[in-house]
């Protein structure tokens, strides 16, 4: 499987992300830039953390104008995996390919630990390897991870099942605790924790390597026919 | 040239907890009688004369990118402006 990991510029979660993909999955991974007009060679797409334009406007709104989001775009439509993590998961929500927008965490910090997550639904392409309700360990890294959205864009994402993980403990302020979703066709997941930097026990943990995992089982299932 | 401001507001039903923070400062600071602090943004914009409608483009350029309409209300205003 080959992935396509978008570069913008103030990405810094690039490495991180293809380390995981290259080294620990064993999977093909290639950098791609901002300006690029064609992902047409990529099986998923990972929209990595950091502090696209230098998080100016709003975080994620100026790289959500790029060229390569139109790929993105195209990418969702055909129904390829796409993750966005940190920054990733705002540029999914200003580009309008996630419902909802991370606000300012709730005590204004930029907070940088180890949390428990909730999965809360592990019958998606990006969970299918974690139980449903299992708790895991992922860090998190970021002041802007306030999820927001209205009480009818809530009842929409409970229904669907499209809250995806849950942080253990409220520390930012995220409605009902949100820490991860995917839109409707479950194709597109948004999260603010870092699960690439949890797929070595030698760095801390390996509880994020289980999401990649996933995203690679469900596409052989899909696309690879044992003869 | 037309010079545009204009003036983003964060939504009453969304938390500014930047707001509520300068709010407890000025408390702090013996100011009792402040009730809300909201924060917002303001841009300005100079346009020329040859663009199209005026009013429609920065419509148009505040819901694509200059706002978050999920969080933010906006308004404008047009003014003439002499070129430099």
């Amino acid at each position: 499987m080959k992935f396509a990991v978008i570069v913008f510029p103030g990405s810094n979660c690039d490495l991180d992300m293809y380390h995981a993909v290259k080294d620990e999955l064993g999977e093909e991974a290639e950098y791609v830039w901002h300006d690029s007009t064609d992902l047409s060679g990529y099986d998923g797409i990972l929209l990595p953390g950091g502090f696209s334009y230098g998080d100016y406007l709003r975080c994620g709104a100026i790289a959500q104008s790029s060229a390569v989001m139109d790929e993105v775009k195209k990418a969702v439509e055909a129904g390829k995996p796409v993750l966005g993590i940190c920054n990733g998961f705002q540029i999914l929500t200003e580009a309008g390919l996630l419902p909802g927008v991370l606000l300012r965490n709730k005590n204004l910090k930029f907070m940088c630990k180890t949390v428990g997550l909730k999965v809360e639904n592990a019958n998606t392409l990006f969970t299918n390897e974690y139980v449903e309700g299992q708790e895991i360990q992922i860090p998190i890294a970021h002041g802007e991870g306030n999820y927001y959205c209205d009480d009818a864009t809530y009842e929409q994402l409970k229904q669907n099942n499209q809250i995806v993980f849950s942080y253990a403990d409220d520390f930012n302020g995220s409605r009902n605790n949100i820490a991860g979703i995917v839109n409707e066709r479950g194709n597109v997941l948004g999260m603010m924790p870092h699960p690439e930097r949890a797929v070595s026990e030698l760095i801390g943990g390996s509880d994020g390597l289980a999401l990649f995992k996933s995203i690679v089982k469900q596409w052989r299932e899909a696309n690879v026919s044992h003869a | 040239m037309k010079k545009v401001k204009i003036y983003v507001t964060l939504r009453e039903s969304v938390l500014d907890p930047q707001g509520s923070a300068v709010m407890g400062s000025l408390h702090k600071m013996g100011y009792a009688e402040v009730e809300d602090v909201r924060i917002g943004k303001y841009l300005e914009l100079m346009i020329s004369d040859d663009a199209r409608d005026v009013d429609a483009l920065v419509n148009e350029m505040c819901q694509k990118l200059l706002t978050n309409t999920v969080i933010e209300d906006y308004r404008f205003e047009i003014e003439e402006a002499v070129s430099q």
